[in-house]
Order: structure tokens, then sequence, then C-alpha cells
């Protein structure tokens, strides 16, 4: 990354599932924020950029979804920056500016979409998606973070987990892959820099950017607790404590699969799942209260008693 | 990892005799095992262009049949009969009955994009795999699979009022599908969800599930995105013919044993 410290202040698209099932995740990236001093301007009245699952109804209305949540960022609120937490949503405004910037039907049907509904039609480049991953990397760095640790996650054993929507497919995130500093999309390490940066010990975690059937999570369960449980399973004989994760539907489908692996296979794993961002807030000092560990399903509260971070 | 391929000689077309002398020999037994000839005669010439019709399907033709796609593929990995390269290869031949005979299968294809970033040639087989299962269900092959319900359950939500309640969605789709909420492992995870959560998340999500999360002024957008699905399936039937509803076969007649 050329221009540092771009992102101190962006637009910040939470999505829907940061206000449903994974609202601590939410609550953790705002509190993380926070404390780092950086400005989350959130979209105003934003709309669902079509998750995994308006893509198969048809592929043009999520492009469409999601442009719109680009054209209130930039047309209506002047920003160049969009921050998405979300995999899904992350991704599917990526895939939105691709589309945009190379299939002229794409751009005619969310061009005439955008008028009948009455905005701003949003034209490529006009901002830029980011991942909060992205955002700290930027904003704070590694040395940053170092600085400002109050108490290290030194000693905790963590396999980070980055999931298919951040990395794929590869043509929708053409700044990675370009050199030493760019995010690789085979294999990623923003998440493994950060927490590294906070005291943690990363293992060696081959499923970095295996998939959690997360689209199938209750269409297919069977299907997903077997993806589920092989990522577990892999974490916990490298010598996991924790999963680090970045994307919602990740973190949930690990939280529910592992237990219904429990439940319905019989085989229970003891690795908890815990946001990258509230890991990070804890380093900082933040309470497990304000960065949501009670609203996590996988109960994490002794481990972090264990480690001193509460 | 390898790419396993599917065995072109079924089961049921391998026939052995227990007693059979052919000019004065005894073939009997299992080595001159007979496979009965495989003929496909009912092609069918329009199969590329069916696909490449529906969202998702347009680059099929691109194909050079490398197998990178069934070689990265997550499915594969736990299911050897899920073979992207192999459906690509057969809707190219338009050998459509061969691909029916996997028609509950096509849907399971979990989006990962590992053949979507893995393909030299751009075939987004991801989205070919979303063609082709809903190519099977239009053409009444088979019913609307689970992942198709789920996502009209989800995109009806985002159409009608920009946003989704996850809890909504979910108990939409365990109706809709005749699931039960009270499998074991869902009691389970509700109750370690609550144990730790404080109370005012629990206010919080009760009144989600009330005040449904919505988007202001979502009219127009709603009433553009209705209006452009009624064109676009307006324009499918047109080149596919309307949607064939799903016909379960007749269960074969039970045998009443002769006295």
């Amino acid at each position: 990354m050329s221009e540092t410290k771009k992102y101190k202040k962006v637009a910040y698209y939470p999505g829907c599932a940061l206000e449903g099932t994974a609202h601590a995740y939410n609550r953790s990236t705002k509190a993380l924020g926070k404390e780092l001093g950086l400005e989350l301007d959130e979209v105003d009245n934003w709309n669902c950029c079509g998750a995994m699952e308006v893509k198969n109804i048809d592929p043009k209305i999520q492009t469409y979804l999601s442009s719109r949540v680009m054209s209130i960022a930039a047309n209506d609120m002047g920003h160049d920056v969009v921050m998405a937490p979300c995999n899904g949503c992350y991704h599917n405004l990526k895939k939105a500016e691709y589309d945009l910037s190379h299939d002229e039907k794409s751009k005619q049907v969310v061009e005439k979409l955008s008028t009948k509904a009455g905005h701003e039609t949003y034209k490529a480049g006009q901002v830029e998606t980011i991942h909060a991953l992205d955002w700290i990397k930027d904003a704070i760095g590694e040395e940053g973070l170092k600085e400002r640790v109050k108490k290290s996650l030194s000693g905790m054993k963590i396999a980070n987990y980055y999931g298919c929507m951040y990395t794929r497919p590869r043509h929708i995130f053409p700044e990675k892959d370009q050199g030493p500093g760019s995010e690789s999309t085979t294999k990623p390490h923003f998440m493994d820099d950060l927490l590294e940066a906070a005291g943690a010990e990363n293992v060696d975690f081959a499923l970095k950017t295996a998939c959690c059937g997360g689209a199938h999570t209750l269409s297919d369960s069977d299907t997903s607790t077997k993806l589920v449980l092989n990522i577990i399973e892999a974490a916990e004989a490298s010598g996991a404590e924790v999963i680090a994760t970045e994307c919602p539907t990740c973190h949930s489908g690990l939280e529910m699969h592992q237990i219904r692996a429990e439940k319905v296979l019989g085989r229970k794993t003891n690795v908890k799942i815990v946001y990258f961002t509230q890991l990070l807030g804890l380093a900082m000092g933040l309470s497990p209260r304000k960065v949501g560990i009670q609203e996590n399903i996988s109960d994490s509260i002794g481990l972090l008693k264990e480690k001193g971070l509460t | 990892m390898p790419i396993h391929e599917k065995n072109l000689i079924r089961p049921e077309n391998i026939s052995t005799h227990d007693n059979l002398v052919m000019d004065g020999i005894d073939v009997s037994g299992d080595w001159s095992t007979f496979i009965k000839t495989r003929v496909v005669a009912d092609y069918n010439e329009d199969l590329q262009d069916e696909i490449a019709a529906l969202p998702g399907g347009e680059y099929i033709h691109r194909c050079w049949q490398c197998g990178s796609c069934t070689n990265s593929c997550t499915i594969n990995a736990i299911n050897p009969d899920f073979n992207p390269r192999y459906w690509i290869y057969l809707i190219r031949m338009g050998f459509e009955s061969e691909l029916v005979r996997d028609k509950d299968l096509i849907w399971q294809c979990v989006s990962c994009n590992k053949c979507t970033s893995a393909c030299p040639r751009d075939v987004v087989p991801e989205a070919v795999m979303k063609a082709t299962a809903h190519w099977l269900e239009r053409k009444g092959y088979t019913r609307k699979s689970s992942s198709t319900v789920f996502d009209e359950v989800f995109s009806e939500q985002v159409i009608e009022r920009g946003k989704i309640e996850d809890g909504e969605v979910v108990m939409n789709f365990f109706n809709r599908t005749g699931q039960k909420l009270t499998q074991p492992w869902l009691i389970e995870m509700v109750k370690r969800m609550i144990k730790n959560l404080p109370v005012q998340m629990l206010t919080m999500m009760g009144l989600a599930t009330i005040f449904k999360p919505k988007t202001r002024n979502w009219g127009p957008a709603r009433d553009a995105i209705n209006d452009y699905i009624e064109e676009q399936e307006a324009l499918l039937d047109e080149k596919l013919g309307p949607s064939v509803p799903y016909k379960a076969p007749e269960p074969a007649p039970t045998q009443i044993p002769a006295e």
C-alpha cells in the first residue's frame, strides 16, 4: 500500500448480519475504532447487499443492491472509501465494482434500476471498498498496534480463518497479490499480522481460506457440518485454542456446526470462535462486555480469564 | 488432489449369467461378464444455449475441459460424484439424459468460488452450477432444492423491505421446507446463545422480530426490482418455454402376493 493512513475516516457499511446474528462483530468493530481514534461514518439508510442469495435469483439485482450502498456513500455523503467488516458485503461491493467497470450489461441494468428507484447511479471508481482488516492495517498498522497494546494476547494460540469471500474469485480484488505489503489471495496474512502485533501466537493453519459451507448452512446442514468439522479439527490439530474470524457467516457457521457436530455426529471440539476485532479490542484493554464476548455462542470467557484478558 | 472421474460402466449395465452355454461353450459366471452397449440417441442440441440463457450460464462455451474446477472443488473433495467439469462436458455435448442423472447433486455447490478463481477461461463454473440447478428445476426434472427455497425466502425479504431480519429468514425457511425447530442441536445452540447474553441484547433481538429492520423510502427500488424480475422472466419464458412443474414419480404399485 503506497498511500498510508488514508483510512482514518471512512464510510461504514455494517450490513444486515451485523445488526442481527453478528451484533458482537458490529459492537467490537465500533468499540475498536473508537479506542483507536478512527472515525466510522455509517452509510445513511443502507440496504442489504444481496448476501449469497440474491445473485441466485439474478446476479444483476445483487449488483444493483450493492451499487446503491456505494452511491449513497459517494454521492450523498461525499466519501471515497467504504469499509465493510462482513466478508459477504465486502465481496459483493467489490464484485459490483468489477462488473460495473467490465460489463456493459450490468452497467445498463444498474443505471435503469437506479433511475427508477430515484437515486443517483453509482459509477465505477467513485469509492474504494475495503475490509475491516485493510482498515486497521492501514490506519493503525502493526507498529501502531504494538504501541497501544494494554493487555497482550501473548500465550494465546490462534488459527486465523479468512473464509471464501475475502479472497475469491481473485479477479475482483485487483489490489491483492501485488507483492510485498499487499494481501495474498492464496495465503492471506493481514489478520495474522494484526493479531501477532497484539501479541498472539499464530499457529500454522492450512485451512485459512477453506469453505465452511456457509451458503448452505441451513439448506444442506450435513455438508456444512462436515466442512466446519474439518476446519475446526485442523485448527485443533495445529494447536489452536481460538479460531479468529472476520466474517459473520463463517463465524455463526463455525459456532452452529460445532454444536451440530457434537449433537449429531458425537464429535466434540473445544476450540473457541472469536471475531478478530474482539481479540484486538481486548488487547487494547477493552472489557469483554465492550467487545461483545457474551454475545458469542462459543463461550470463550473461561479461556480469556485464564489468559488474563478479562 | 487427483480428479476422480465417474465410472462410465454402470452396475445396471453389467450382466453375468449363472447358466449360459454358447456354441457348446459354457460361459457362466464372472469370467465372461457382459457390458450392455451404451447408446445415446436423445441429444439435445440446444442444451448449451438453454443453460447459457439462464443468469450465470453465459460463459459455458469458453470451457476447454482442463478440469481445474473439479480439481479445486470443495464439494468434490467430500463427494467424488460432484464433478463440475463433467457436467459442463455433458451440457456442451448435449447429453441431457446423462446430466439429469445427477439432478439431485448439482444444487449442492456451496459457492466457495474456488473453481471460478482457478478457471483459466473465465467460465465462472460456480455460476454455471447455479444456472444448471435452475435449469433442472425449470424443466420439471426435480423439485425446488432447499437451497433455492432459502434463496427465495431471503430475496423476498430483501426486495420487500431492503433489509433482512435473520430470525424471520430462518423461521420462514424451516416452515417452507417442513422442518421442525425442535431439533436437539438447535435447542442446544439457543441454550448456549442465551447463557451469557446480557438482558438488553435479548430485548433488542425480541424487538427486531416485531419492528422489522427496513430501508426507508424503499418503495421505488422495490418496484424497479420487481419490474426487472418480471421482464427477465418473460424473456426466459420466450427462450426456454414456461417452467414445467415437478411431478413426483408415481410410487410403484404394491404387489399383492398370489394366494
